[in-house]
C-alpha cells in the first residue's frame, strides 16, 4: 500500500522545462512539420543502405538465407557485431535475378533496387517505372543517389554544427562568465570571425586541403561558431547573475562546475536555436561547395554534386534538376522552421496567451 | 556560556564599487563582531550596505565593478581577505554558509532538491553515493520537510516559497557551518511562514551552536531573534549594542526614528511616524554626519553638518556614532 502511494507521488515531470518547450514546439504546426521532415531525413540517412541498394534485404538462395543489405548497413556504419562484419559477402552475380527470380529463390528487394554507384544501360532516361526519378548521364539511378546524398547532408549538418557548438559554447561561456578583459578580447575575436566571408574562405581553404566531406565539415565547423558563441555569451552573462548561481558560489562550488553544471544546462535553449539555424546554413553551404566541385567528390553522391551533373546536362535532362533542388529547399526550410518554433517556444515574450 | 567567544571579526571593512558615475563606497569602515552561538542582526534600509557587508565576508562581491578596498575579516584566526581563492572555496558552505532573500530563484531549476544538497555534501565532506544521499534526506527532515525521500526527487518549481527556503537552509547547514549568514531570509515569505523559518533557524542554532548573522530591515524579527544588533546607515555603522539595550534606549537618532516608525500594540491608534527624507545617494553623501539632513536633533547643528562622528563605545558595550549620543562628548574629550 505504502509502496503504491509512493509510486503515485513520484514527481510529475510534465512541468519540466524541456518537456514544456517540447509541448510548445509540438503545438506549433509549422515547426512540427519541419521536425517531422527532419526526422524523416534522419531515418532515410540512417537506413539508406536498406532503402536503395542493388542487393536484396532478405533472400533465400540455394536453401540458405542471406541478409546482404542488412550486412551492408552495418558494414557501412562500421558498428556491426563481429559476426556481421565477418560474414561472407553475398555475391550478386550468382543471384542475378532482379527481374526473373529463380523459382526456389526468394528475395525482398529494397524500395529502390539500385545502388548509388550502379551504372545501368539506360542513361539520361526520364522518370519511369523502374527509375522513379530517372537516371543520370552514366545510367545511375537518381533516386538511389538522392537517398545516399541525404547521408551527406545530415552528416554535414550535425558534425559541422557539433564542432561549431563545442567551440562556440566554450568561447561564449568563457567570455560571458569571466567578463572584463577576457570578454573584450573574445568579443573582438568573434567580431573578426563574423566578418570572414565564410563561403570564399572555405573555397580558399579547400584549394589547399583535399576536398572531401571531412574537411568540409571541419572548415564549416571552425568558421560557423560565432553566432553560437554570441548566444552562449549572452546567456552566461544573464545567468551568472541569477540567485542560484550566487547561492552556489556561496556554498563553495568552483567556477568550472558552476559554468558547466549550473549555467550551461540553463543556457542551452537559445544556443539550440542557433545550432538549428546553423545546420540549415551548413547544408546549404555544403550543397554550394559540392556544386562547385569543392565538396563531396564524385562518384560519391551529395545533393550538391547531383545538382551539378543535372546542371551539366540541363538541355537534355531537365528532370534531374528538381529532386536535389526540392530536397535542399525542404531540408533548409524544415530546419529553419524547427529553429523558429524552438525560438518561439523558449521566448516567453512571444508565447501566446492561449 | 564559555563558548561565547569571538568567532568572526570584521574590522574596518571598506568596499568600493567602481561605476561609470563614479566610485561608490558601499561599505565604509564597518566593524562587526560575531560571537559563537549568538545572533547578530544587521539592520538598515535598502542600499545601506548590509548585503554587501555579508557578501564580502564570503568574498563574493562581483568584481568588477566591486572591490574590497580594505579592512580585515578574521575568522578562526585567519584573515579571509588574504586567503587564496581555493582556500576560500573550502570555507564557503563548509565553515561559513549563506542563505538568500529570494528562495524562489535561489535553487537551480534543472536539478532536483536532493541533487543540489548532495552536490554540497560531496564537495565538503568525504561522503559519496548512498551515504551522501541519506545525509541530504536527513537534512531535509531536519528542516521540517515532510516526506523528505519523495521531496528530494522533486524539482524546485514543485515547492512553495517557504519550502524552498527550508531547502536552502538544509543546503546551507548540510556541512554544519560555524557561521550562517542569512540575508533577509524571510523578506519574500508571508508572515506565518516567516515565523516558522525564524523558529527553525533558532532551533538549528541551538542544536549546532552556530552563529547567525541576520540581515534584515524588519525590527520585529530583530527583537525576537537577535542577541546583538548593529544598525547601518549610509555605508557605516550608526549604532551597535545588545538587542535589549537598543530597544530600551536607542542612542542614535536614526535608530530612534526606526523604532518610532514601528506600529505598537495597545495605546492610542495614531499615524505611524516616518523618518523624513530618504536614503542619501551613495555618490553624493552629505558632508558631516550622513544622517544630519534627516535628523530631528542635529539637522541645524553646524557640527553635525560639517564633522562626521566616528563610532565610539559611549557606554559599556554600547557603540554609537552621534554627537548627541549620551556620553559621546565625554569619550571625545577623553581622547
Amino acid at each position: 500500500m505504502t509502496e503504491r502511494l509512493q509510486k503515485a507521488k513520484k514527481p510529475r515531470h510534465s512541468e519540466n522545462y524541456w518537456l514544456n518547450v517540447w509541448s510548445r514546439v509540438r503545438r506549433n504546426r509549422r515547426g512540427f512539420t519541419g521536425l517531422c521532415f527532419v526526422g524523416f531525413m534522419l531515418l532515410v540517412a540512417l537506413f539508406s543502405p536498406l532503402l536503395a541498394t542493388n542487393q536484396p534485404i532478405v533472400c533465400k538462395y540455394q536453401g540458405k538465407w542471406y541478409f546482404p543489405a542488412v550486412v551492408e548497413l552495418f558494414q557501412s556504419r562500421g558498428t556491426g557485431p563481429h559476426w556481421i562484419n565477418k560474414s561472407p559477402p553475398f555475391n550478386l552475380p550468382q543471384f542475378d535475378a532482379k527481374h526473373q527470380l529463380d523459382p526456389q529463390a526468394f528475395a525482398i528487394w529494397p524500395l529502390i533496387p539500385y545502388s548509388e554507384y550502379e551504372q545501368t544501360a539506360n542513361f539520361l532516361s526520364p522518370p519511369n517505372r523502374w527509375h522513379w526519378l530517372g537516371t543520370d548521364e552514366l545510367g545511375r539511378d537518381l533516386a538511389a543517389r538522392m537517398i545516399h546524398g541525404t547521408v551527406v547532408s545530415v552528416k554535414v549538418g550535425f558534425v559541422s554544427m557539433g564542432i561549431a557548438a563545442l567551440i562556440g559554447i566554450a568561447v561564449g561561456a568563457l567570455a560571458g562568465y569571466w567578463g572584463g578583459w577576457v570578454d573584450i578580447i573574445i568579443s573582438r575575436i568573434i567580431e573578426i570571425v563574423i566578418c570572414f566571408p565564410v563561403f570564399f574562405l572555405i573555397l580558399a581553404i579547400m584549394v589547399w586541403l583535399e576536398p572531401n566531406i571531412i574537411n568540409v565539415m571541419i572548415v564549416i565547423g571552425l568558421t560557423r561558431w560565432t553566432s553560437i558563441a554570441r548566444y552562449a555569451r549572452g546567456e552566461f552573462i544573464r545567468i551568472k547573475g541569477q540567485d542560484y548561481v550566487i547561492a552556489a558560489r556561496a556554498l563553495g562550488i568552483g567556477h568550472l562546475r558552476i559554468m558547466f553544471r549550473h549555467i550551461l544546462p540553463n543556457s542551452l535553449a537559445p544556443v539550440m536555436v542557433s545550432i538549428t539555424f546553423g545546420i540549415a546554413s551548413a547544408i546549404l553551404l555544403e550543397a554550394g561547395l559540392s556544386w562547385l566541385g569543392f565538396g563531396v567528390q564524385p562518384p560519391s553522391p551529395s545533393w550538391g554534386n547531383i545538382l551539378r551533373t543535372a546542371y551539366d546536362s540541363l538541355g537534355v535532362a531537365a528532370y534531374m534538376v528538381y529532386p536535389p533542388c526540392v530536397a535542399i529547399f525542404l531540408a533548409v526550410l524544415s530546419y529553419n522552421l524547427v529553429g523558429d518554433a524552438l525560438r518561439d517556444a523558449i521566448d516567453p515574450r512571444l508565447r501566446k496567451a492561449a | 556560556m564559555s563558548e561565547n567567544g569571538l568567532l568572526l571579526a570584521i574590522k574596518n571593512l571598506r568596499v568600493v564599487f567602481y561605476t561609470e558615475a563614479g566610485q561608490v563606497r558601499a561599505v565604509d569602515g564597518v566593524g562587526l563582531d560575531i560571537q559563537q552561538a549568538r545572533t547578530l542582526a544587521l539592520v538598515g534600509e535598502s542600499g545601506c550596505g548590509k548585503s554587501v557587508t555579508a557578501l564580502s565576508i564570503l568574498r563574493l562581491i562581483p568584481d568588477p565593478p566591486g572591490r574590497i578596498a580594505g579592512g580585515e575579516i578574521i575568522f578562526k584566526g585567519r584573515n579571509l581577505l588574504q586567503l587564496a581563492e581555493s582556500q576560500m572555496r573550502n570555507i564557503r558552505g563548509n565553515d561559513i554558509a549563506m542563505i538568500f532573500q529570494e528562495p524562489m530563484t535561489s535553487l537551480n531549476p534543472i536539478y532536483t532538491l536532493g541533487e543540489q544538497i548532495v552536490e554540497v555534501i560531496k564537495l565538503h565532506q568525504r561522503l559519496k553515493g548512498r551515504p551522501a544521499w541519506e545525509h541530504a534526506i536527513e537534512m531535509l527532515r531536519l528542516v521540517g520537510i515532510a516526506e523528505p525521500e519523495q521531496r528530494a526527487r522533486q524539482y524546485p518549481h514543485q515547492m512553495s516559497g517557504g519550502m524552498r527556503q527550508r531547502v536552502m537552509i538544509a543546503m546551507a547547514l548540510s556541512c554544519s557551518p560555524a557561521v550562517l549568514i542569512a540575508d533577509e531570509p524571510t523578506t519574500a515569505l508571508d508572515v506565518t511562514i516567516q515565523a516558522q523559518i525564524m523558529d527553525l533557524l533558532k532551533e538549528l542554532q541551538q542544536r549546532n551552536q552556530m552563529s547567525i548573522m541576520l540581515i534584515t530591515h524588519d525590527l520585529a524579527v530583530v527583537a525576537e531573534n537577535a542577541d546583538d544588533v548593529a544598525v547601518m546607515y549610509a555605508s557605516k555603522i550608526a549604532e551597535k549594542a545588545a538587542v535589549r539595550d537598543i530597544f530600551a534606549e536607542p542612542l542614535h537618532p536614526y535608530t530612534q526614528g526606526l523604532l518610532r516608525s514601528l506600529p505598537r500594540l495597545g495605546g492610542k491608534r495614531r499615524r505611524l511616524e516616518v523618518i523624513p527624507g530618504s536614503v542619501p545617494d551613495p555618490l553624493h553623501f552629505p558632508t558631516g554626519c550622513k544622517f544630519h539632513p534627516r535628523c530631528p536633533i542635529g539637522h541645524a547643528d553646524p557640527r553635525c553638518q560639517q564633522v562626521e562622528p566616528g563610532l565610539l563605545e559611549v557606554q559599556p558595550n554600547r557603540w554609537a556614532a552621534c554627537w548627541y549620543a549620551p556620553g559621546y562628548e565625554d569619550k571625545i574629550n577623553e581622547k
